[in-house]
């Protein structure tokens, strides 16, 4: 069965398109990423299965309930955990964690065991009864997957869940919820714009951009889809674009695109590809810096789906977002 | 219909607790109403001699202090807002938003916690009243007509307060708005002088402003000479304002969430 069905779903905010057309489906019990730049349309595309705001067109359907029809069903079968912390910050964490619970409808002595296994779970009993403002970055995205939880959902959202925390408690955090997709019966959907995020925790995921899906599967997958291996070529010169017209014309390589001084190119074998590129480039005399050469990234997967680089969309995409984002 | 009253008892709870672990801030509710009462009561003491009277009472304390209960309640309306902006800022709605929670009571929780500090300061101010020499001429049921005067004078302004937070979403805009609301209508009432000292002009607004509706009803069951129909009609009106305020505040509150 699938917890999530999302279909063409398009949504505008002003003259800024967020979705258009966004669809994908997620089976019940796994952890599916959706993962693309800021401004691609991931918290958008959250913000409409958590019931927040309704899509200009399109469907979709969460825990069997359609999201616009029967809001209040999928309200009781979700956690959300936006990406800007929801948390009441002159409250405790326990406080929070009550008056979440008691607004789901759970209540008394289940409720207080489960606040307290929540906070067992998450690490934070023994900050449990302090107000929230002292608590560490991380403590309180914890504390928001805590509120999502709190009365044990069907479906979980995490917007974001690791930006903005230091290394260390996004490693902490990574651990969490591999934990949580491992324990209960519970499918949870993350977006992300960290691709070893989505490589590390998702069973399979999606490539988001410009408010649409590009490509969906298993990280696997998505790897092996492209064949071969990565060869990156940093030139000494500025002689690129010749550079990029020599190594694509060889047998070797299946594509090439270059990037400042950076020339990119997908070869069948790098062991065979590699001393054919550098005597190609050596004969025209393009001078070469180094050479790189690795198995396909998720970043790879990406530049190859989206035609452009993630991080340099990344920067583009921000200003989408923050107008989407703003209040 | 029950669920949005358990709600709001819910959203109530957490606001008085948070506002109950800031010492300072229960130190200034406290403290605030008295220092109006002996300021005011101190400064315009000798105002009840003016010729042309309209007092009721020669002493000017026993004059004011129904109205300073009055008056609190209704500068503490103008503000409850901002509690709704740091909501906002601080992206606590939107999740609460996700969740089967009683969308009014997101609204209705804000004014009733603040009718509620109004409420409970106004017992302070009338009991240093009392040790002040002031004495409620309708007796017990006189206290309670004043406390519920004021608790619909808080609401009726607070639901006000909270449809402009919910529209404007900016602090410093809110504070400005507030002033802005406040003074005029806090001037052009009689809580400070008999309404027969003011400028024929002024008497007429003051017919219209909403402060000097809960003024009247509350000196009336102070002074001698209560009249009960006048007390019940001013009440009437404020608690007649006090659902159109209550509307606009919710309907502001769902024109944010056409916004998310």
């Amino acid at each position: 069965m699938d917890a999530i069905v999302v279909e063409g779903l398009r949504k505008r905010y002003g003259a800024v398109r967020a979705l258009d057309g966004v669809g994908f489906r997620v089976h019940a019990g796994e952890l599916f990423g959706l993962l693309g730049p800021n401004g691609a349309g991931k918290s958008t595309t959250v913000k409409v299965l958590a019931t927040l705001t309704k899509p200009d067109a399109g469907r979709a359907e969460v825990a069997g309930h359609d999201v616009v029809a029967e809001a209040n069903a999928v309200r009781r079968a979700i956690g959300y955990v936006p990406q800007s912390s929801g948390v009441d910050r002159d409250a405790t964490g326990r406080e929070n964690l009550m008056l979440q619970g008691r607004i789901q409808g759970v209540g008394g002595r289940a409720l207080e065991a489960r606040v307290g296994e929540l906070l067992d779970l998450l690490g934070l009993t023994d900050a449990a009864d302090r107000v929230v403002r002292g608590y560490s970055g991380g403590m309180k995205r914890r504390l928001d997957v805590g509120l999502g939880l709190v009365h044990r959902p069907q479906v979980l959202f995490l917007d974001e869940p690791t930006t903005g925390l230091d290394p260390e408690a996004r490693a902490s955090m990574w651990e969490e919820l591999e934990r949580l997709a491992e324990g209960e019966a519970l499918t949870i959907l993350l977006t992300t714009h960290y691709m070893e995020e989505a490589d590390q925790l998702a069973d399979r995921l999606a490539i988001v951009s410009l408010g649409r899906v590009v490509v969906e599967g298993t990280p696997e997958e998505l790897k092996r889809s492209l064949r071969g291996e990565a060869v990156e070529v940093e030139l000494s010169d500025g002689r690129a674009a010749e550079a990029e017209g020599v190594v694509a014309a060889l047998e070797d390589v299946l594509e090439a695109s270059f990037e400042g001084r950076r020339l990119r190119s997908r070869v069948a074998s790098g062991a065979r590809a590699i001393p054919s590129i550098l005597s190609a480039l050596e004969a025209k005399g393009i001078g070469v810096e180094a050479v790189t050469s690795h198995r396909p990234s998720l970043d790879d997967v990406y530049l190859h789906y989206t035609g452009r680089e993630f991080a340099a969309e990344d920067e583009a995409g921000g200003r989408e977002d923050g107008s989407a984002a703003e209040r | 219909m029950t669920i949005a009253v358990r709600h709001t008892w819910f959203m109530v709870g957490r606001q008085l607790r948070n506002l109950m672990r800031e010492p300072i801030w229960i130190a200034l509710l406290l403290v605030q109403p008295m220092v109006w009462l002996l300021l005011y009561g101190q400064l315009f003491k000798r105002v009840t001699n003016l010729p042309g009277g309209g007092f009721g009472t020669s002493s000017y304390i026993t004059f004011l202090a129904p109205a300073i209960v009055i008056m609190n309640s209704f500068f503490g309306a103008t503000w409850s807002g901002m509690a709704m902006i740091s909501d906002l800022d601080r992206d606590v709605l939107p999740r609460f938003l996700a969740t089967p929670v009683s969308r009014i009571s997101l609204v209705v929780s804000q004014i009733v916690r603040s009718a509620l500090i109004a409420v409970v300061q106004g017992v302070i101010i009338l009991v240093v009243s009392l040790a002040l020499g002031v004495r409620v001429h309708t007796g017990l049921f006189g206290w309670v007509v004043i406390l519920a005067a004021a608790a619909l004078m808080n609401s009726a302004f607070a639901g006000l307060s909270q449809g402009i937070a919910l529209l404007v979403r900016k602090e410093a805009t809110m504070i400005a708005i507030a002033n802005f609301i406040g003074l005029p209508l806090f001037f052009l009432s009689s809580t400070l002088i008999s309404i027969r000292q003011v400028p024929h002009w002024m008497q007429i607004a003051a017919k219209f402003n909403p402060v000097n509706w809960g003024v009247i009803a509350a000196r009336q069951v102070v002074l001698r000479g209560t009249e009960w129909g006048s007390v019940g009609l001013h009440l009437a009106l404020l608690f007649g304002l006090s659902v159109a305020t209550a509307a606009f505040a919710t309907w502001t509150f769902r024109a944010y969430q056409r916004t998310i």
